[in-house]
């Protein structure tokens, strides 16, 4: 018996999808279950906030969030990943000048939006803590958790950029940052959603 | 027919096997032996690991029918009797079936989908450690009595600070959390290799159902496990640091424990049942010489059971005040699992009615299973009934009802697992007739110990007390219980010293000892550390019984694997793994060090800590100078 060899095996047609290594399905993967951790925290808040018991939701003596500084962190971090995007593109086309320059304007408006985040912690912390109400509890609890995803994610940005700056990545061999993105676009979009629950909604009961 | 063996001139084959050699085997260090990435070696040690979490849960579980085999006896204080069945509970739920699972789908992923390694092979050896220092440190929570005592669910309030101070719990909830990592690294590992590195050929319908399973449970896993790390984040911020989520006067809710902890806690349920289903549809079909009846509506019930697992999670809570209108939907929820259960049954039976039945070992387990199983599957249909579930709730009803399924089916299989795949990791066969002594023994001890537990908690008996008055009419059957568990120890002492004597003075098993009928038998018993010296190349659902395979490319640039398409595995490209290294240790330990540091409020230990894990990642994702060119390919 003579072996088959690997140019006589069928090869799978879209080219695009077929790039995808494994560490892009692990990636996103790891978002997957990250969706869910925050599908979990987020089903907390709504859950508390619908309980019978809790009549007011935020409690009496906490003012419903300010939607200004909320809206421009949203900007930032929007930002943030049209910059990465706009690195990925360059890479794509051969310009590792224009990846450095996406990847490190994606760090710094990632890291602009912790320094806002801190900001709004310290104004708020003068008027609620987690250990005064359920709700301070998750309030923190959930911002201080997709703050810490945006802190790692800023590391990676940087790893990234190293490693670009070593010239690891060419117009036919990104795919790490393609990975990468995914994760940052993934942060970006769970944002979203907590300035809806969090931010936006109380306005509306 | 072999695939592991020669193809071709002999001498052509000779050179391509020692360039595999070079490129595959693990160095004969010690530091190399910890630090192996070899996903059958991990497998091996997963699965031992968990078999002595089993032996360790069992002798919990021994010690607390000794407490209750006669009323009023006193050889426990309630205390040590409430440590003892939460970790009891804890260890088997946590540490024994899914490792174990998920041992045996480490080892057999690559073997049954014809490549090379799993996707990932450093996270495995990652996910491995964390899951062996994770198990240490909740059992060392018996140090000086700590354990945790809450139940192996913790229902708030009973553990939170006020009710529950004390180290206890913080065992409990870091340990899970902990253990929590370990298990998703391990789930998106299967299903990374399920999906993308199947032997080309092997389209998602040709693929053996315990893979099904695998991608089933660990799916399951990857979406179920984050609202139990919410609910423990939730406990350990509360008893720490005073947050507040559980406690009502402050706006927190008790139930809301309960719902993250059941929409975890019942998808685990078919977590740690799925891939046994998994196991018996490879091995029934074996021993009854036929492909297995229904093959698709197998696979497709597998995936029906997990998804329906998610919308149950209500009938674990019927007994806690919530609307009559949503309890009813759950209850009827629950009920259509059996729907896709009775699908699988049915195809077994069908399997063995067409077929012509061999009684082997793991077949004799299999059957036991199936026995056993419908008997877990009757009791919980009945208390998927809401009035019938208010009379049993935390009753002895339960406790049997959950012991037939997990340790009746679950475990089960994985001793069938042991007899079946014991040739395939070892070379050897196990004793026929210890192993016939163990089976029995298991058999009848299993049955005597839990079948009595339905008629005492029917009549009355709550689970969870420490001991109980005579005159109640339940002495005569707890005394049976005690027997019966004893019993069943004593059989799966049976089947380890069939394991340890097997191991040297076994028959001789060959490649293919039960001419089955899946890829793992077409290599080496045990196989070389590459598994396939030529990727085979699929054709059929059975591909050792009708031919439906032949030998691929040997792929010697590098530890190569081939990456191929989701759906019809057709070839993407060539990929190169990743060699063993010593990070996948370090941040083991780094990760080990954050937790010990939160339980012990060493803030800065935990932070350092987690400093060298995050310079460990660091390290340890930073491609090797050789292959930044060939890893972005």
């Amino acid at each position: 018996m003579t072996a088959v060899p690997l140019d006589a095996l069928p090869r799978a047609p879209d080219a695009r999808r077929a790039t995808r290594d494994v560490g892009w399905w692990g990636m996103a993967l790891l978002c997957a279950t990250e969706a869910s951790l925050f599908a979990s925290l987020i089903g907390s808040y709504f859950y508390l906030a619908l309980v019978p018991a809790n009549a007011h939701w935020p409690p009496a003596g906490i003012a419903d969030p300010a939607l200004g500084l909320p809206l421009l962190m949203t900007a930032l971090l929007l930002a943030s990943s049209g910059a990465f995007w706009w690195g990925e593109r360059g890479i794509a086309r051969g310009d590792a000048r224009r990846l450095r320059l996406g990847l490190a304007l994606a760090a710094l408006l990632g890291i602009g939006f912790l320094l806002l985040q801190l900001h709004e912690y310290g104004d708020k912390l003068r008027h609620f803590g987690p250990t005064t109400h359920a709700y301070g509890a998750l309030f923190y609890t959930i911002t201080g958790f997709h703050g810490a995803h945006v802190a790692f994610g800023v590391l990676m940005l940087l790893y990234t950029g190293l490693r670009a700056l070593r010239g690891h990545f060419t117009a036919a061999r990104h795919q790490g940052v393609t990975t990468v993105g995914l994760y940052w676009h993934f942060v970006d979009g769970v944002w979203l959603v907590i300035v809806t629950s969090l931010y936006v909604s109380p306005h509306f009961y | 027919m072999t695939l592991g063996v020669e193809v071709g001139a002999p001498g052509r084959e000779r050179a391509v096997t020692e360039r595999l050699r070079g490129l595959w085997e693990t160095p004969p260090t010690l530091l190399a032996w910890l630090t192996t990435v070899d996903h059958k070696k991990l497998g091996v040690r997963y699965i031992v690991t968990a078999f002595v979490f089993f032996l360790l849960g069992g002798l919990e579980a021994l010690i607390l029918r000794l407490q209750l085999a006669r009323a009023d006896l006193h050889l426990l204080t309630p205390e040590a009797f409430n440590q003892l069945f939460t970790m009891h509970g804890t260890t088997m739920m946590f540490l024994v079936v899914q490792p174990m699972l998920s041992g045996f789908s480490f080892y057999l992923t690559p073997l049954l989908i014809g490549a090379r390694e799993l996707a990932f092979p450093r996270l495995n050896a990652f996910s491995y450690f964390a899951f062996l220092f994770a198990g240490c440190f909740l059992t060392a929570s018996f140090l000086g009595w700590h354990a945790p005592d809450g139940g192996w669910f913790a229902y708030t309030p009973l553990t939170s600070a006020r009710f529950a101070p004390g180290i206890n719990l913080d065992y409990y909830t870091l340990g899970l959390v902990f253990l929590g990592i370990s298990t998703t690294a391990g789930s998106i590992n299967s299903i990374v290799t399920i999906l993308k590195l199947r032997a080309p050929g092997m389209s998602l319908d040709r693929m053996p159902l315990f893979m099904w399973s695998s991608l089933t449970m660990s799916l399951s896993v990857v979406f179920a496990m984050p609202p139990l790390t919410a609910a423990l984040v939730f406990l350990e911020l509360e008893r720490r640091w005073h947050f507040v989520f559980y406690e009502p006067r402050l706006g927190g809710d008790p139930l809301l424990w309960q719902h993250l902890f059941w929409f975890f806690g019942h998808p685990w349920v078919y977590i740690l049942f799925l891939p046994a289903t998994g196991m018996l549809s490879m091995i029934i079909p074996t021993f009854s010489r036929r492909p297995m009846v229904g093959h698709t509506f197998v696979a497709l019930a597998t995936v029906a059971t997990g998804l329906v697992g998610f919308g149950v999670w209500v009938h674990h809570m019927f007994a806690t005040g919530l609307p009559q209108l949503s309890i009813s939907f759950f209850s009827a929820a629950s009920m259509t699992v059996a729907i896709p259960s009775a699908v699988q049954i049915f195809a077994w039976l069908g399997t063995m009615w067409h077929g012509r039945v061999v009684l082997r070992l793991p077949m004799l387990f299999a059957l036991a299973f199936i026995l056993q199983f419908t008997i877990g599957g009757i009791s919980g249909v009945m208390t998927a009934a809401i009035p019938f579930d208010w009379q049993v709730t935390d009753t002895y009803f339960v406790v049997a009802h959950l012991h037939y399924v997990l340790a009746g089916s679950s475990m089960f299989a994985v001793f069938a697992a042991i007899y079946y795949w014991y040739p395939k990791m070892t070379g050897r066969l196990l004793d026929r007739r210890l192993g016939l002594w163990s089976f029995w023994t298991m058999v009848v001890g299993f049955n005597l110990g839990f079948f009595p537990m339905h008629l005492v908690g029917l009549a009355g008996m709550p689970r969870r007390v420490y001991t109980y008055p005579a005159g109640l009419g339940w002495t005569a059957d707890n005394l049976l219980e005690t027997i019966g568990a004893w019993l069943f120890g004593l059989g799966v002492l049976l089947t380890v010293a069939n394991v340890l004597r097997s191991r040297r003075h076994g028959a001789e098993a060959g490649a293919d000892p039960w001419r089955a009928n899946t890829l793992e038998w077409a290599t080496h018993s045990p196989p070389e550390d590459w598994n396939f010296t030529h990727i085979p190349v699929v054709a059929s659902r059975d591909p050792l019984w009708d031919g439906g395979v032949a030998p691929g490319p040997a792929l010697t640039d590098g530890r190569q694997t081939l990456r191929t398409s989701t759906l019809d595995a057709d070839v993407e490209a060539p990929i190169v793994l990743p060699e063993q290294n010593l990070w996948t240790l370090v941040i083991s330990f780094a990760v080990l060090g954050v937790f010990v540091g939160l339980l012990l409020g060493a803030w800065w230990v935990a932070v350092a800590a987690g400093l060298l894990t995050l310079g460990s990642l660091a390290r340890w994702f930073w491609p090797h100078p050789a292959h930044v060119e060939e890893t972005e390919v």
